[in-house]
């Protein structure tokens, strides 16, 4: 899923600094699930903006709204009758694909995101989240003892380690595994060194990827 | 600030704080009315929009009181609250408000006395630091 987390309060509280009547939108999608933006959070939000205006004697109304998606505009669509309400700014609490949403189907409404999106990851625990794809458009995760070398070596490199790879950890940070480190153990311990592990991977095309600028996927079956 | 006689919710897990409170009601021991209790069948129920509902309803104070840590019905439900305390206790100070309106205290069942003087200790702090800033000022 997407993971994301919430900007910080000051940050949001600059975007309605100016504003009399705001609206937060939550996802009930992956925002949901990384306990960044759904129904929960968009409770809390809208309570703490009420709570700082009232504290500053600013007058603020701040009403809130879950979609089913944000990344969808057939559930944007169920906000019609809200932005009717003429709010003085939207706050998406979607990953930042949301708001975009928001912003190209209303036009004439001021949306801000207020989440930082972060990558594609998964739970490791409750609560802790972690990258594992980088959506090159090109999987070859297969050739690494399934894990991704893009995604979780700091240099996306696809014959690894490099010098830099000490104790089974990256050089750039006492806190990060290097991937290549786990893919060789992994290699050694299946005994697929000779198989897997020794033959050089190809340079890798990545016009797939965000190099070849940004993409879009149409299913001709699924088109109206 | 001496007429000062704050609003103050606690968050009272049924298996402790709140049974020593009905403790410390045979007892008869005195606790300041200003303390509002609110049931909640473990403190693991918490949640942090219930202390920001409290604030937004006009609480000066809001503290949660769940069972001794190890002592838990539920295991770690008084160790998840914490942190949720903690979590909401960072938010204030991010919206420049005192910590310290929010607390989470520890007593078990039996400890009347002790949810007295939780009961004094709180409140006697919210009323060194005055109403909450969050209400609503009004046209001064
Ligand atoms: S190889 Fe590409 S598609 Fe596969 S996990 Fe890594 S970044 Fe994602
Ligand atoms: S130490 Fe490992 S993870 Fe870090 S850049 Fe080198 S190969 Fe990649």
């Amino acid at each position: 899923m997407i993971i994301a987390e919430r900007k910080p309060f000051e940050e949001l509280k600059g975007f309605v600094a100016d504003k009399k009547k705001v609206l937060v939108v939550g996802c009930r999608g992956c925002v949901t699930v990384c306990n960044a933006g759904g129904t929960k959070e968009v409770g809390i939000l809208a309570s703490e903006l009420r709570l700082d205006a009232g504290k500053d004697g600013r007058e603020l109304t701040v009403d809130e709204h879950t979609l089913e998606r944000q990344c969808d505009p057939e559930y944007i669509e169920e906000l019609v009758e809200m932005v009717g309400k003429n709010y003085d700014a939207i706050l998406s609490m979607a990953c930042s694909v949301g708001p975009q949403f928001i912003s190209t189907r209303y036009p004439d409404q001021t949306v801000y995101p207020s989440l930082n999106t972060l990558f594609m990851g998964g739970a490791l625990q409750h609560g802790i989240w972690a990258e594992r794809c980088q959506g090159c458009g090109n999987c070859v995760i297969h050739n690494f003892g399934g894990m991704c070398p893009v995604a979780r070596c700091a240099k996306s490199l696809q014959n690894g380690p490099c010098g830099g790879s000490a104790n089974g950890v990256c050089e750039i940070s006492k806190e990060v595994d290097c991937i290549w480190h786990l893919i060789a153990t992994k290699m050694m311990e299946t005994g697929k060194v000779e198989t897997d592990f020794a033959p050089v991977q190809p340079i890798k095309d990545w016009s797939t990827s965000r190099d070849g600028g940004p993409r879009k996927v149409v299913r001709e079956d699924l088109v109206k | 600030m001496s007429d000062f006689e704050p609003k103050i919710i606690a968050f009272c897990c049924q298996y402790c704080a709140y049974s020593a409170a009905d403790m410390a009601g045979s007892m008869r021991l005195q606790y300041p009315t200003n303390v509002e209790i609110v049931l909640i069948p473990c403190t693991g129920r918490f949640d942090m929009l219930f202390a920001l509902k409290a604030f937004e309803g006009g609480a000066d104070g809001v503290y949660v009181a769940g069972c001794l840590e190890g002592t838990c019905h539920f295991l770690d439900g008084n160790i998840r609250a914490k942190k949720r305390v903690n979590y909401l206790r960072n938010e204030l100070k991010n919206m420049g408000v005192e910590e310290e309106r929010l607390r989470m205290y520890n007593l078990s069942a039996s400890q009347g006395p002790r949810f007295m003087e939780i009961a004094y200790e709180f409140t006697d702090l919210i009323k060194q630091l005055g109403p909450s800033p969050f209400k609503k000022k009004d046209a001064a």
